[in-house]
């Protein structure tokens, strides 16, 4: 009991200092920091063609156009959150299903079946497997380059350029491999559509 | 061949960074001078000032654990209220209530025992002071409480017929200010340089490309045709009442890049968003992602070579880095191969490309596309070696035998590395057990480090070692059992019961990643994980320092010919032979019903 009473005003001290010092002190620097050294990225990368917003190049948006580049399967959410006027606002979540099962298994079928018929061209080709399953986040922004080429018969087709055309915009949207090495080689979705559909300058 | 490289890579920059932290720790908790010293040093003596703290001063075993129990007990009632009235305080932009009471106390048994385990959605939940006032402290203070533990026990093996053991507040005090906060203010910066948010404003909107058509009960139309202008949907031809058109996507903000440095590097977990790392606004490309993934393991990696430096044998360092490091390295490769497999659900008799060209292949599913198998493998590895629990992918989605790894890693008490102190202490449990047992086998009386191990140290250190599977076994056979459970699986059968074992393993390690479709946040849930968060966390510290406080007084023993030497490879696989064998003899029979009981029926 002793130590108990004296440790107690102590505990309640250094808890209120390293609450000023780790809560405020600590994430004002880095706040203010980060707001003077990187701006555009602190404030969530929103992609902005003559002051008008377009996007944010982080998220992922669901897209079924057959002129636009489709992106992963992703299982929408609409009704977490609203703006100031209550109108629905659309954000996205992972599946955590199990792979293993076979409700999974009917709903890949269903999957592949659907690409195949919007992709007539590539009905015997093997569906590159990013674009039949959900992402970790439910909001990736991107696809694989195989996933990205399976799509540019279609693309072409639909938006009355050559395939080549398409090929080109979607290389200038490609990102290698942090230094080479890191990661994984990706298709960046949203800019390949806006260039698609002449916002952004191919 | 990338991906072997990558593996490579990820392991060799942790064991290169890990050296040379594990000797800047090592001086900064001897008091001794660094090159931060010159700035760090007179804000130390601040706080000591401020507070009235002796430097000096020497706690025995008991003032030490009274004080750690009281000060993590503030801890837990202040989260626990903020969270409760975050509605009416200010730092709230998105609007939010204030959080109900059995989240709220889930939540914050979860930060003050280093867990994490998030039955909340951060986004949604939480408010930008509860994010920052609340959680970010906690994740500072708990890391900082494992390492002070470890501390006591460390200079429980130096120290000779002595009752003092440190000073608790001393010890926390130069963890955060010496080693956290300048190790934290790096990793922030890069994160927000590579394009992790970090602002005060309140959540954004931005417009769709294409915008999305919802019926009156909320849910998608499926092959809409939508007229913005006029406002009206047609499914094939004809038109849909009621519809409403989504055209614009809400974009979270916040203080994140702050808070995810210091969840990643004090083996905390907690994401900002509710899908923690996977989230592109808190791991936006390979660049953050690799900071975040050598940051979640190099303290608890860096503390083996302070352990070596701080007892003057770093032989005996290496021998523990390399016990946890081979583990670690089996767990990996298993988790590698099986996630590049995939399962032959996904593969549809090869109408699925899985194949690793121009794409990562192997199995997608709640994987991000800039980071594939490889660098998605590594981290489910990595967070649950650690006990960090954050995660870059979903656990949940993995394939079965690709997700038993991670479950058994954390079944294992949490040993493999750890959480920043907690895992080394752990370990150091399962060490004095070994010793223990393998001279019953020689027929000699125990020593470790040249203090003689005797009943005591061995009623405490069994404690140590089986807190984690009693929480998980107890807690999960009751979960299993209790009515309703099944409301809050996302999986049927085999793969169900293993979104209980998960849930329980991840609270009984202090762990904190999930199945994450799995629903934690009932009341059941909430109370019965809280408390296995809190008896896994403090038993084991109790514990250790009880083992510290009597190996500090005892006096040390002369190395002979008779001795059994604790740092040569018999040792090391003595070392990883028990920890197996306390894990798979508590836990193989649960991991049949679940994982392996999966495994088996998808290949049939």
């Amino acid at each position: 009991m002793q130590i108990l009473k004296k440790a107690l005003p102590k505990a309640a001290l250094i808890f209120l200092i390293f609450t000023l010092l780790c809560g405020v002190v600590y994430t004002a620097v880095v706040t203010g920091l980060s707001r003077l050294l990187f701006p555009h990225q602190a404030n969530g990368s929103i992609i902005e063609v003559d002051g008008k917003q377009y996007g944010c190049e982080l998220l992922g948006q669901q897209y079924t156009d057959d002129a636009h580049l489709w992106g992963r399967i992703m299982k929408l959410d609409v009704s977490t959150y609203v703006d100031e006027d209550g109108k629905r606002l659309l954000y996205a979540a992972p599946s955590n299903l199990s792979p293993a099962s076979e409700e999974y298994e009917a709903l890949v079928a269903e999957r592949v079946e659907k690409l195949r018929a919007a992709n007539p061209d590539r009905d015997t080709s093997a569906v590159p497997v990013d674009l039949i399953t959900g992402s970790g986040s439910g909001l990736d922004p991107h696809i694989s380059p195989a996933a990205a080429e399976y799509q540019v018969p279609r693309i072409a087709k639909a938006s009355g350029r050559t395939q080549d055309e398409v090929r080109q915009i979607i290389e200038k949207c490609t990102e290698g491999r942090f230094l080479g090495l890191f990661g994984e080689e990706t298709v960046h979705v949203l800019k390949v559509n806006l260039m698609l559909d002449g916002i952004l300058t191919a | 061949m990338n991906a072997v490289i990558q593996y490579i890579l990820y392991l060799g920059i942790l064991i290169l960074l890990a050296i040379p932290l594990g000797g800047y720790i090592k001086k900064v908790m001897a008091g001794e001078k660094t090159f931060l010293s010159r700035i760090l040093t007179p804000c130390e003596n601040a706080v000591y000032k401020v507070m009235h703290i002796d430097s000096g001063e020497q706690m025995n075993w008991k003032k030490y654990a009274v004080s750690v129990l009281i000060f993590s007990g503030i801890g837990l009632v202040f989260l626990f209220l903020l969270q409760l009235l975050q509605g009416v305080l200010p730092g709230n932009p998105q609007g939010l209530p204030g959080v109900k009471w059995d989240l709220s106390l889930n939540t914050a048994i979860s930060f003050i025992t280093n867990t994490n385990w998030q039955a909340y959605s951060g986004e949604s939940t939480l408010s930008y002071l509860t994010q920052a006032l609340g959680l970010t402290v906690q994740n500072f203070v708990s890391a900082a409480t494992g390492i002070a533990v470890l501390f006591a026990l460390i200079r429980g093996f130096v120290k000779v017929k002595t009752d003092g053991l440190g000073s608790f507040w001393v010890d926390i005090t130069r963890i955060v200010i010496h080693i956290l906060i300048p190790l934290n203010l790096v990793i922030a910066l890069a994160l927000a340089g590579g394009g992790v948010i970090q602002n005060l404003k309140g959540g954004q909107t931005v417009p769709l490309l294409e915008p999305v058509a919802v019926n009156a009960e909320g849910e998608i139309i499926e092959n809409a045709v939508i007229d913005v202008e006029t406002n009206t949907v047609t499914v094939f031809g004809k038109a849909v009442e009621d519809a409403d058109i989504v055209t614009e996507q809400f974009v979270p903000m916040g203080p994140a890049a702050s808070q995810v440095a210091i969840k990643q590097s004090g083996t905390n977990g907690g994401g900002y968003m509710g899908v923690n790392s996977a989230h592109p606004l808190e791991n936006p490309n390979a660049f953050t992602n690799l900071i975040e993934m050598i940051s979640l393991l190099l303290i608890p990696a860096a503390l083996c070579f302070t352990f070596g430096r701080c007892v003057k044998n770093k032989r005996q360092g290496v021998a523990l880095f390399m016990a946890m490091f081979l583990c670690l390295v089996v767990a990996l490769g298993c988790v590698a191969v099986r996630e590049q497999i995939a399962t032959p659900q996904l593969i549809q008799d090869g109408a699925v490309d899985v194949s690793a060209v121009d794409q990562a292949g192997g199995n997608m599913e709640g994987k991000e596309t800039r980071f594939g198998i490889a660098a998605s493998s590594t981290w489910a590895v990595y967070t649950t070696a650690a006990s960090n629990g954050s995660v870059n992918s979903m656990h949940d989605s993995f394939t079965p035998l690709g997700g038993m790894v991670p479950m058994l890693l954390m079944q294992l008490g949490e040993v493999i590395f750890g959480g920043t102190g907690c895992g080394l202490y752990g370990m150091l449990a399962f060490a004095i057990l070994t010793v223990f047992i393998a001279g019953l086998m020689v027929g000699r009386t125990p020593e470790f480090l040249g203090k003689k191990i005797e009943p005591y140290e061995m009623k405490w250190a069994t404690l140590v070692c089986l807190a984690t599977p009693i929480a998980i076994l107890v807690g999960s056979g009751i979960a299993a059992v209790f009515p309703g459970i099944e409301a809050s699986l996302n999986n049927a059968g085999a793969h169900g019961f293993s979104e209980i074992l998960y849930a329980f393993s991840s609270a009984g390690g202090n762990n904190g990643s999930a199945f994450a479709g799995f629903n934690g946040n009932t009341v059941f849930l909430n109370l019965s994980l809280g408390l296995v968060m809190l008896f896994v966390r403090f038993l084991p510290i109790v514990g250790t320092l009880a083992i510290a406080g009597s190996l500090a007084r005892k006096k040390l023993v002369a190395v002979s010919a008779g001795t059994l030497s604790t740092q040569n490879p018999m040792f090391v696989f003595l070392l990883i032979f028990i920890v197996l064998l306390v894990g798979a003899l508590s836990f193989f029979p649960s991991l049949a019903l679940g994982p392996i009981a999966e495994f088996l029926s998808s290949i049939g």
